[in-house]
């Protein structure tokens, strides 16, 4: 069963807090992870790999940098999750 | 009628010994030729110099040093030795091997003595075996060391190697003791990612069959690395390898004093430390911020200097884990080597 967006977007926030030290209250859907969030490269591998542990999808390196926005990754996970 | 076997005894890590080259680069004297700056390479590695040999230290010369260190540090003379290992992956002859020439330089031609290629990992599949070969009844002090001349095999124009890989040789041995001194390893692979880091063109591709010469312009083979798929794998499954290498040894994180990964990019060791949930008392070693990556010669080079600045730390509770190349990993819970 599909995951839900806002479910997807709470977890993904708290782990982009946990990672990149960013408050959870500024990540919202049309943050870009490297300009607005300052998220580097390898910091968004950590947010990437975390994800792919907390809700169960593999997201392959090539799709990585497609991701970039947090919209971006929240529609990833919940079609991957389908 | 029955062969009969050996049977040896629990081994453990009698000395550490080190060489580091003598010039000490900075990443200002990097960053013009790969258009990056001081900042950018500190905040994605933790690097902030590095050393790189010159002509007067070969790799050799490098590994007989250090080697020399390890051995004045356990009282010991290469005669003393029966094993001798050497992990590298920049001894630039095929044939024969870097550890020969060490025992003929350091004057005991007659000790086993062969190289291993496991990359970054090489130490800990050193000390692995090493171990068994203690523990078997083969061997009783064997001499393990990492040695690397990168600068020989890096391109120094390459925006993805340039400003992490160095110079340097680290050496141990290990011996017979009553107390087990060297855990289980934990090792593996993920050969299907072995192109993540690679060493390309093969020899061969630059050898004219007629002329027996090389041909013109072929590449040198120096490494490449894809720097987002190694810190991926590494933070992904080395961290969940060293938890098992801790839970073979029957040994928790709170139990540890100190965390020596390899010494591959610091933003790697601290996530590690991270996901493995390391309390603020083990000591983490950070090696990897004065003298880079040094390959298979980067653990212990960085027990070398984490037992200098702490001295206390001598016989305690250590994690060591090597990653690298293959893509392969070997870790382990050793004792540190006692105060010489």
């Amino acid at each position: 069963m599909a995951l839900a967006q806002a479910d997807v977007l709470a977890g993904l926030k708290e782990i982009v807090e946990e990672v990149a030290g960013i408050p959870a209250a500024s990540i919202e859907l049309d943050k870009n992870f490297t300009e607005d969030l300052e998220v580097d490269s390898l910091s968004m591998v950590e947010v990437v790999v975390a994800c792919e542990e907390r809700f169960g999808v593999k997201i392959p390196d090539e799709k990585v940098t497609d991701l970039v926005t947090v919209g971006d990754a929240v529609n990833f996970i919940v079609n991957a999750s389908n | 009628m029955a062969i009969k076997t050996r049977q040896g005894s629990e081994s453990q890590i009698l000395s550490v010994g080190a060489y580091r080259p003598k010039r000490l680069v900075p990443n200002s004297e990097i960053v013009d030729k790969i258009e990056s700056s001081d900042e950018w390479i500190q905040q994605r590695t933790g690097i902030a110099t590095r050393r790189f040999a010159d002509k007067s230290e070969s790799l050799l010369d490098m590994a007989c040093w250090a080697a020399e260190d390890a051995l004045k540090k356990a009282k010991l003379t290469i005669d003393d030795i029966d094993t001798v290992i050497v992990a590298t992956i920049t001894f630039p002859y095929q044939a024969p091997s870097a550890a020969t020439a060490i025992l003929q330089r350091l004057g005991n031609p007659k000790a086993a003595a062969f190289d291993i290629n496991a990359a970054c990992a090489g130490f800990c599949y050193g000390v692995s075996m090493a171990h068994d070969f203690v523990k078997a009844g083969t061997s009783k002090k064997v001499l393990v060391i990492g040695a690397e001349k990168l600068t020989d095999f890096v391109n120094p124009t390459d925006r993805a190697t340039a400003f992490i890989f160095a110079d340097g040789a680290g050496a141990v041995i290990i011996g017979e003791s009553e107390e087990a001194g060297i855990g289980p390893v934990e090792w593996g692979s993920d050969a299907d990612n072995r192109d993540a880091i690679l060493m390309n063109p093969a020899w061969t591709d630059a050898r004219n069959n007629e002329e027996q010469t090389t041909i013109a312009n072929i590449a040198w083979p120096n490494i490449s690395q894809e720097g987002q798929k190694v810190f991926r794998w590494a933070v992904f499954s080395v961290s969940k390898a060293a938890q098992r290498a801790l839970d073979a040894a029957g040994v928790t994180v709170n139990d540890l004093d100190v965390f020596i990964p390899h010494q591959a990019n610091l933003r790697i060791i601290e996530t590690m430390a991270k996901d493995m949930k390391m309390p603020e008392s083990v000591l983490i070693a950070d090696d990897i911020r004065s003298n880079g990556n040094t390959s298979a010669a980067s653990i212990p080079l960085a027990m070398d200097a984490l037992l200098e600045k702490h001295p206390e730390m001598h016989g305690k509770l250590a994690l060591i884990i090597g990653y690298g190349a293959g893509l392969v990993y070997a870790g382990q819970v050793v004792k540190l080597p006692p105060k010489p």
